[in-house]
């Protein structure tokens, strides 16, 4: 079993929803960063998610994409990422993937980020843009050192589209709730949980989901028999810390 | 995906069909004004020593070539089903073809625009709000149209149900490149028939400017397989100083992915694409689209670099020698032509596609030659 899935799995032994927080690299700020991956670590954390940011981040809403714009300003870089986690190696409990676009993965090489993240303690990846008729090679490359390729699907993602993902994917499936960009939305749309059981029916995978999530409560509404098996949360988690807001504060409310 | 794949799914079933051809033909003849006229430049011709002739898509119905892609689409969005369509829009020329295709076939429209571009076009966003359409300021990245193209895809997720993506060039995801060719080279079709029916035979040199790449994959594609005949791409160099910012991803760039297309892109060292510029906005675009950067790949096609004072002076003698007022995108290909012209033989026969009109740059012009506006 591929450890981002023995993570997910562990907190639904325990009883509860792995939670998958989303930071963007290098936010707020390059030092306070470190720090807040430490505490969401610590403050029960199953999977963390890094931002590597991108200039033109098509699948994202305005909070993630201001984050990128920002952290892009500061220098912030691929290359310096790696090596800062390569540094902290072993501390991190969660597990850590990171999620970006794919012209800066591409420009570093393929297979040089699949050795230098493997030696960084990352997991896996999650790539927006990166077309599942596109991402055999790639795929390949990522498992020759252990890394998930993690695959997205939204609600109108057809059946059998879905079977190609399961068939050779690893770690847990990203369902994305709703039809657009990441952020926070009040209301799960209605289809959620009819998304949510198909995808139960194809994949065996661990389902989290992501996209829009910005309380517990949203969760608690959704029927027992599909509810995720992790949470995703990005933007509501990046205003948080924005506005000063400690990673503990913000984990508290998603444990309980 | 699936918007994409209904899309590729729908080219196959419908644009074949007898009847969409015939409609499209009507809408493309009887509204948009085509075919347009093949032109001789007598004065010019003489003072190359080369024969100048002129594919006039600066003639069509909303001033520029794009009215052949967007009534295409439209047309082809409504055999789809779908009721509304999206744009993103630089310059402003594909805003105001869309909103005209979507309101002579009675569809929603929504265009997306920079804020940036917004103030230097504020002529054609008047022009889209009349015919109806939404225009959306963007303000997000460098609110020019490399961020419209950004929030239009945002949008297309979200609305795909109901909407096409009326894409404005030869680039973005498949199929778009292949569509758009599809639509545009109806120009070289014509054009080609013309020259031999004018010259009794093909020309030596077709030259076109390339932002996105669309009025030049049309003008190409058709003369592709013509082995003697040359083919030159025309980029936007920009000012021309040592680090200026410019569009010429053909010549300057590196491969790379942005908007789901690889392709030569601008870009720094760790893949984040670089802004771009050109005195002309319809250039003014980090990328290409794909099947030029393959054309460059092979060798078909040459492209060149021509700089805003080139395009300014080359604007200037179009309008003086020959009574016509080009766009200041057309006036990058023209102005490789004058400013190459020992590239061309004595005699022979160079065709230079008009992509549009200039009235929209009055403005830009007349700022840049420090003229008084009249």
């Amino acid at each position: 079993m591929h450890i981002l899935e023995e993570n997910i799995r562990a907190a639904g032994a325990a009883g509860r929803t792995a939670l998958i927080p989303f930071v963007t690299a290098g936010f707020p700020s390059r030092e306070r960063f470190w720090d807040i991956l430490r505490e969401l670590d610590e403050s029960g954390a199953d999977v963390m998610e890094i931002g590597v940011p991108f200039s033109d981040p098509v699948a994202d809403g305005p909070v993630v994409e201001e984050a990128s714009q920002r952290v892009l300003a500061e220098g912030v870089s691929l290359g310096a990422l790696l090596e800062g986690l390569k540094a902290r190696r072993g501390l991190f409990r969660a597990g850590l993937v990171l999620m970006g676009y794919t012209n800066p993965f591409l420009q570093y090489g393929w297979e040089r980020l699949a050795a230098e993240a493997a030696a960084a303690g990352v997991h896996g990846f999650i790539v927006p843009d990166l077309p599942w008729d596109e991402a055999a090679d790639i795929r390949a490359l990522l498992a020759a050192h252990a890394l998930a390729l993690i695959p997205l699907v939204g609600p109108n993602t057809p059946k059998e589209r879905m079977q190609l993902y399961a068939d050779v994917s690893e770690g847990y499936v990203y369902v994305v709730s709703v039809m657009g960009t990441t952020g926070e939305r009040d209301h799960l749309p209605a289809e959620v949980p009819e998304v949510l059981s198909r995808v139960r029916e194809v994949f065996r995978l661990p389902v989290a989901l992501g996209f829009g999530l910005r309380s517990p409560e949203q969760l608690a509404a959704l029927p027992d028999a599909v509810r995720p098996d992790a949470a995703v949360f990005g933007s509501a988690l990046l205003r948080h810390l924005d506005r000063g807001g400690s990673p503990a504060d913000f984990l508290r409310r998603w444990r309980s | 995906m699936p918007p994409l794949m209904e899309l590729e799914e729908a080219m196959a079933s419908i644009l074949p069909s007898q009847e969409f051809q015939r409609e499209l033909h009507g809408l493309l003849h009887d509204y948009a004004g085509r075919e347009t006229p093949l032109t001789f430049c007598p004065a010019l011709s003489e003072e190359l020593g080369f024969e100048l002739w002129l594919k006039r898509e600066d003639l069509l119905h909303t001033g520029a070539h794009k009215i052949n892609n967007t009534l295409g689409q439209a047309l082809l969005a409504r055999h789809m089903g779908k009721t509304a369509l999206i744009a993103e829009t630089g310059a402003g020329q594909h805003g105001v073809a869309t909103a005209a295709a979507a309101a002579r076939l009675g569809m929603k429209c929504t265009v997306f625009m920079g804020a940036e571009d917004m103030e230097r076009q504020s002529a054609n966003v008047r022009r889209m709000r009349l015919m109806g359409a939404d225009v959306v300021a963007v303000e997000s990245g460098s609110r020019t149209l490399k961020d419209a193209i950004n929030a239009a895809l945002r949008a297309w997720i979200s609305l795909q149900g109901s909407t096409h993506y009326c894409f404005g060039t030869a680039a973005g995801p498949y199929p778009f490149p292949d569509l758009v060719r599809e639509f545009q080279s109806v120009i070289g079709r014509e054009a080609r028939a013309q020259m031999l029916e004018k010259t009794g035979a093909l020309p030596d040199a077709v030259v076109a400017a390339v932002g996105g790449g669309s009025n030049a994959i049309g003008m190409f594609s058709p003369f592709v397989p013509d082995a003697s005949v040359r083919l030159f791409g025309v980029e936007a160099g920009g000012t021309g100083e040592a680090g200026c910012l410019h569009s010429a991803a053909v010549n300057l760039g590196r491969p790379g992915v942005l908007h789901g297309e690889y392709t030569m892109l601008l870009q720094d060292e760790n893949g984040q694409i670089l802004p771009s510029g050109s005195i002309s906005a319809g250039l003014d675009y980090p990328g290409v689209g794909p099947e030029h950067a393959h054309l460059a790949a092979t060798g078909r096609v040459e492209y060149g670099i021509a700089y805003d004072h080139e395009a300014l002076s080359a604007f200037q003698k179009l309008c003086r020698m020959e009574g016509i007022l080009p766009a200041l995108e057309s006036s990058h290909a023209l102005a490789f032509v004058l400013e190459h012209r020992q590239r061309f033989a004595p005699g022979s026969r160079v065709l230079v596609n008009l992509s549009g009109r200039g009235d929209k740059d009055m403005d830009i012009v007349e700022k840049a030659l420090g003229l008084q506006a009249v």
